[in-house]
């Protein structure tokens, strides 16, 4: 029978708000083991160079260094998703963060100071540092491991069509042509990169106290890596400070550390400093887009062609996969009848790029919506209304043939349109304040999956349930906190279907020895999919407590309710205490334990091999209307209101939602304005936050969220994905904004006041 | 060559011998264990080490143990009364101002000198008071609304 939802939808804070306000929580850097080590890494002096010799007898003499590595001394594999990048460098260096020798001392400063030590001769050589210029034939290789089906240089090209795009070019009546440059940004995470090591020489077994997103997948990884057996190492997970998809991929520090740890045979940890974070972290993939879209006379948008030029780096993580987000926009935001879609990742001796929350999503939004505006302003037409007649519906299948089987694309954008209180007739002229002084409002959309999506062989996660004697409930799930506030999503799902207290119910989620298999923290994909795993263990749990109560009760299982810890007869009204029937099973016949396991696998499928297919149970959709205020004596921009109606299908906590919604829009806000890591022939100019600038609280404007409930029949009470989405149409609505108010040309970001006033200049 | 000195941290009076380059920072992690003070950047750009000298916010990664000599240190660990959560840490639960958690002490810090000094702060002045402590997780809006629910708190109390 149905009830109301008495948990979910309620405003409930953090499961573990309370140890993190407290400073008990331990993160990475605070773990502390027995006889532990201090491990430190030399990176290179020179971004491109042979490294002609090594010599590390120095630090080796320099007393508390117990052990010192070099590429010579390891067994090891390479890492990474093309397998491209050595643990520690032979030979050669290919950028400036790689890794070349390591140390492990009894203190941190020792290992420093032993790493200035070792002495390193090089015969410095000229790089790459522009993909064009990697793509030209006589460019020499760039990564010796890889070998590019196209070009030697190519790490991973991706092509996408669909519909007949020469006829769509025909039937347009305006064609925009736009090459869009965007930069490296990158995470910021607060906590730098942390990793503990503890091999044991005694049982071989290797546990690694580290702050990944992925689990599993960086278990397999590692023991491939050391040719260990999978099973033989643990992963345990800190708390962890930050993540937004740096932690989706495995870098050398880890397997270094690791490395160090069987050195010595004793624990060893390895944490950055903050210019190491800017340096040896991964970045948003700088690209250049080329982006072509068309519209027919009466706004229909036409066809849109993509070329994408992307800047790999020197090593292919995951984040050179991308494009497979990237095209899902390009193809499928708005009604499209056609699409090309053509990006190559290209290795360069830059730092290289990873995943970032979005993942290639803010760039091709970027590219569409710009483009969207200049379509509007040709044609005559609202750029509210050209949205609005090319919105994506309920039960669309798209050219990509991704199923929208609830969207609230175009309420997103009629919400935001209301409540910013924009009309057709608020133009530059209606913004003018006063000479000095402009204001505009700009739009943008954005589509993401949310529910899950399948690009590994399994998109699922496992969940394992114990109720004990006492009525207290453990949830083992495979899926990961890092900060996001899932713990707490399924804590209250779990609540609302036992009718327990939240103070009942502990989650395990951080030890691979415990918890079962889960693909990791990506693709918002946690609440989706690890609140599917949990409603179907819950429900195996209820099965059981629900015969043995009706039993107990002399009625028929339909007619139980669970509230307030009792499961009730809603016909004679008796009900007994929950743990109560728990003791009833396990101490009388049938004796058994009130413990279950489910695993949950996503219905969507695999793409095909032309990038077609239904990739995610569902998709989220947003709109954001942004108002701005420029400053045209000085190019300050001022962020005065964002609006954000976004489908989450449904609210399951609304305070962790209005989280995620603000802390990804002010991150938006940061690729809008203000973030770019700067690179001159390979080195880093601005490795930390007096140069790298990221949002502080005197910045942040007012952020009005709307959510749009869908329902979604998959998801977990109806709702999806939520995480990465807020933070994807900020940078293109905050640039659209701009152009509504001064009307100079932009496209590349960040747009700072340097670009602004030049901008003015230069159309003045 | 170590010194030895004797630091107040949270009313109780330890004597430590550092070297003379340790930060306030590495002392209170490395050499009592209070791993509450975060340490971020070393180089006082983003605010996760605050600990209050005397009850002024200071950043612990740019002050030497042995400048901290003779002065009152509170950390993070000596904001809760025994079990109690403090007013300011119970808004920062309830409002939902912590994500990773990691900024979480060194704003509650912040946050505790701002409300000594200035018991009634409009959204401007908390806005320039956290300023110097980053957060990449939550936008601020909620840290800022936090720092309000505090303020009503504690005025409550008193």
């Amino acid at each position: 029978m149905k009830k109301d939802l008495k948990v979910i939808g309620k405003p409930t804070p953090k499961l573990d708000a309370r140890i993190r306000a407290s400073g008990q929580a331990v993160y990475g850097q605070d773990v502390v083991l027995p006889n532990m080590l201090h491990g430190a890494i030399l990176r290179t002096k020179y971004p491109v160079a042979d490294i002609v010799s090594i010599d590390v007898s120095k630090a080796m003499q320099l007393p508390g260094v117990v052990a010192v590595i070099t590429g010579d001394d390891i067994n090891a594999n390479n890492i990474n998703y093309k397998r491209d990048n050595p643990v520690l460098k032979r030979g050669r260096v290919n950028c400036i963060r790689d890794e070349i020798a390591a140390v492990a001392a009894v203190t941190r400063e020792i290992a420093q100071e032993a790493v200035k030590l070792i002495e390193v001769k090089y015969n410095v050589k000229e790089g790459i540092f522009d993909p064009f210029e990697a793509l030209k034939d006589d460019a020499p290789q760039i990564n010796e491991f890889v070998k590019g089906d196209q070009h030697i240089n190519i790490a991973h090209p991706f092509y996408y069509e669909h519909g007949d795009i020469e006829a769509q070019k025909r039937k347009s009546a305006v064609i925009i042509k736009t090459r869009f440059e965007l930069p490296r940004m990158t995470h910021c995470c607060l906590a730098p990169c942390a990793i503990t090591a503890d091999y044991s020489n005694v049982d071989k077994r290797l546990t690694l106290y580290c702050v990944t997103q992925i689990p599993f997948l960086f278990q397999r990884d590692m023991a491939r890596v050391l040719n260990m057996a999978p099973s033989d190492i643990r992963i345990i997970q800190t708390v962890i400070g930050g993540g937004f998809g740096s932690k989706l991929d495995m870098y050398p520090y880890e397997p270094i550390c690791a490395l160090l740890s069987m050195e010595t045979g004793r624990p060893v940890q390895i944490t950055f400093d903050r210019e190491e974070e800017f340096i040896a972290s991964p970045t948003r993939q700088k690209m250049t887009i080329d982006l072509t879209s068309g519209a027919d006379s009466k706004g229909k948008f036409t066809f849109r062609e993509a070329r994408i030029i992307m800047d790999n780096g020197a090593y292919t993580s995951w984040g050179a996969t991308t494009p497979f987000v990237m095209m899902q926009t390009f193809s499928s935001m708005y009604q499209l009848p056609a699409c090309i879609f053509d990006a190559k990742a290209v290795y360069t001796n830059n730092v290289y790029a990873g995943s970032f929350r979005g993942y290639g999503n803010p760039q091709a939004t970027f590219a569409v919506e710009r483009n969207i505006d200049l379509l509007a302003e040709k044609l005559g037409m609202d750029k509210f209304e050209i949205r609005l007649k090319n919105a994506n519906y309920k039960d669309e299948l798209t050219g990509q043939e991704m199923k929208f089987i609830s969207c609230g694309h175009k309420e997103a954008l009629e919400i935001v349109s209301d409540k910013s209180g924009y009309s057709p007739c608020h133009s530059r002229e209606g913004g003018n304040l006063s000479n000095r002084y402009k204001r505009g409002i700009g739009f943008a959309s954005m589509l993401h999956v949310g529910g899950g999506a399948k690009i590994y062989p399994s998109d699922g996660c496992g969940t394992n349930l114990k109720m004990d004697d006492f009525g207290k409930l453990t949830i083992i799930t495979g899926s990961s906190e890092i900060g996001q506030g899932s713990e707490t999503v399924l804590a209250m799902m779990a609540s609302e279907e036992l009718g327990i207290d939240l103070k009942n119910i502990k989650v395990i989620n951080t030890d691979t020895d415990i918890k079962p298999w889960d693909v990791g923290v990506h693709a918002s994909r946690t609440t989706f999919v690890a609140g599917n795993s949990l409603l179907g263990a819950l429900k195996l749990l209820k099965e059981k407590l629900s015969n043995k109560a009706a039993q107990l009760l002399k009625t028929e299982i339909d007619d139980l309710v669970y509230e307030d810890g009792l499961i009730e007869s809603t016909t004679s009204g008796e009900s007994f205490k929950i743990d109560k029937v728990v003791r009833e099973i396990h101490f009388k016949p049938p004796n058994e334990l009130c413990a279950v396991y489910y695993y949950y696998e996503p219905g969507s499928e695999f793409q095909d091999k032309y990038y077609k297919g239904n990739v995610s149970d569902t998709y989220a959709f947003a709109a954001q209307a942004i108002e701005v205020e420029v400053d045209t004596y000085t190019g300050n921009i001022k962020v005065l209101d964002i609006h954000v109606a976004q489908d989450v299908g449904k609210v399951i906590n609304p305070l962790g939602l209005a989280g995620q919604i603000e802390g990804g829009v002010v991150m938006g806000m940061g690729y809008a304005l203000l973030e770019e890591l700067y690179s001159e022939k390979g080195y880093i100019l601005n490795p930390n936050f007096h140069d790298y600038k990221i949002p502080t609280s005197v910045d942040i404007p007012n952020i009005h969220f709307y959510p749009v409930e869908t329902n979604d029949p998959y998801g977990p009470y109806g709702a999806k994905g939520v995480g990465e989405a807020p933070l994807i149409p900020t940078a293109p609505a905050i640039a659209n904004a701009i152009v509504d108010a001064i009307g100079i040309r932009i496209v590349d970001l960040p747009i700072t006041p340097e670009k602004v006033l030049k901008a003015l200049k230069n159309d003045a | 060559m170590k010194r030895i000195i004797h630091l107040k941290v949270n009313g109780l009076d330890h004597e430590i011998a550092v070297e003379p380059r340790r930060t306030l920072a590495e002392a209170l992690r490395i050499d009592l264990g209070l791993t509450g003070t975060r340490i971020g950047c070393s180089i006082g750009d983003c605010g996760a080490c605050t600990v209050l000298i005397d009850g002024v916010p200071s950043f612990s990664c740019l002050t030497l143990a042995v400048e901290a000599e003779g002065h009152e240190i509170l950390t993070i660990e000596g904001v809760a009364d025994g079990n109690k959560l403090h007013p300011v840490q119970e808004a920062f639960v309830e409002v939902g101002a912590i994500q990773c958690g990691f900024c979480t002490p060194g704003m509650v810090l912040s946050t505790l000198a701002l409300l000594d000094y200035n018991p009634d702060p409009t959204e401007d002045e908390i806005r320039r008071a956290l300023s110097g402590n980053l957060c990449r997780c939550t936008g601020y809006q909620k840290i800022i609304d936090a720092v309000k629910d505090a303020a009503r708190r504690m005025k409550e109390l008193s």
